[in-house]
């Protein structure tokens, strides 16, 4: 015998042990009417669960775009601070990124496909439960007990066909939107992890970018290093005026001193260990300019 | 003559027996030589068949089918366990 025919007495022997069980058979049609209306609520309840989990899925697309994204970034710039190796870290954590980003793409397909059978399931489902009910009152008022049997078996067969092929459908629709969620939490872990920086929680720093933040932030300082050392070294005369001065006061009569070096700076050549001896002072000289004015006004 | 392809819904067809019947014995030598892809493309010859032959059924009929197919993306396994009636139709 083949598939088909086998198939279809497994679905036929199904529908005939639940008339079986009842004694009469116009109780069959309420008790299964309510069935019906269960696994209404099933496949329904069913769309959602998957419409959930396509959605999250999706969301978790988007992080994995942005994810790769931002290290593509940080490749270039790595590459741009002729770091190589950082950048050829972050294009491995890219590409790792985006072979996750291709196998959910064919996920979110299979659930959109699911979402869509289940979708057409429970419509006709719905349909064919309408048509059960009108046919249900119908027998019920027009025959008795003994006259309904018939057709109620074809009631029954036609109505009990649907509702375990529709029973099948959610049981599908389930497994994947299980198998769908052991994923998605597997995926949510390696992003938390940092293997994959989640670019969107930003909590956490991957080390590619703090290591270029590292080197961007001595850059920093070496330009802030060599802008002292600009100011150090234009007032430098003033240092030394001061020093001769007032060095023992030095913290205190800082604007004076520093005005009177400057007033008097021009005809003084700059010693050289100015710089070097200047340094410890360096942080209250820096406040110069914003004493300066007010001297001004004042003198 | 009513056929139903699972997940699908249902197809009246006219006198193509012959011609499902002799898809369908290749189905199950598939089935029975564990041969997926021999099984995929019967499956796949079967449905087409039966879509391209058939009318669908109204939504609202309650009439039983006569044959029932597996759905298009149906696995092997999934239809043995079908065949033994046990776990894939629930209720």
């Amino acid at each position: 015998m083949g598939v088909m025919k086998r198939v279809s007495l497994v679905f036929k022997a199904k529908a005939n042990k639940a008339l079986d069980k009842m004694e009469d058979p116009r109780e069959t049609l309420d008790y299964s009417y309510q069935r019906q209306l269960e696994l209404l609520t099933k496949v329904r309840r069913g769309v959602a669960d998957v419409a959930t989990s396509r959605k999250r899925v999706e969301l978790q697309m988007n992080q994995l775009q942005q994810s790769s994204n931002k290290l593509e970034d940080q490749a270039r710039k790595a590459l741009g601070m002729g770091r190589e190796d950082l950048a050829r870290a972050a294009l491995e954590r890219k590409a790792s990124a985006q072979t996750q980003l291709n196998d959910l793409q064919v996920q979110y397909a299979q659930l959109q496909a699911e979402e869509e059978k289940l979708t057409v399931a429970s419509q006709r489902l719905q349909s064919k439960v309408d048509a059960f009910r009108t046919r249900k009152e119908t027998i019920k008022a027009t025959y008795t007990a003994a006259e309904a049997q018939t057709r109620i078996n074809e009631a029954f067969s036609g109505i009990s066909e649907e509702m375990g092929d529709v029973g099948m459908a959610i049981q599908r629709a389930e497994d994947k939107t299980a198998q769908m969620q052991a994923r998605a939490g597997a995926i949510d872990e390696l992003m938390a992890s940092g293997a994959l920086d989640d670019a969107v929680g930003g909590s956490r720093r991957d080390d590619i970018q703090s290591e270029l933040d590292m080197m961007s932030a001595s850059s920093d300082v070496e330009r802030e290093l060599s802008r002292l050392k600009g100011e150090i070294t234009a007032s430098a005369p003033k240092q030394l005026e001061g020093g001769a001065n007032g060095n023992s006061q030095a913290t205190q009569s800082q604007p004076q001193s520093a005005q009177g070096a400057q007033d008097q700076g021009g005809p003084y050549a700059p010693p050289p260990p100015a710089p070097t001896q200047a340094a410890p002072a360096g942080i209250p000289v820096s406040d110069l300019p914003a004493a300066e004015p007010q001297d001004g006004e004042g003198s | 003559m009513i056929v139903r392809i699972l997940g699908e819904g249902q197809f009246r067809v006219g006198d193509v027996a012959a011609e499902l019947n002799r898809l369908d014995t290749e189905l199950e030598a598939a089935v029975n030589h564990n041969d997926e892809a021999a099984f995929g493309a019967a499956l796949d010859g079967l449905l087409a068949h039966v879509r391209a032959q058939g009318t669908p059924l109204p939504p609202d009929t309650l009439e039983p089918s006569d044959l029932i197919l597996p759905a298009e993306d149906t696995s092997m396994d999934e239809v043995r366990k079908m065949l033994t009636g046990e776990g894939l139709i629930p209720g």
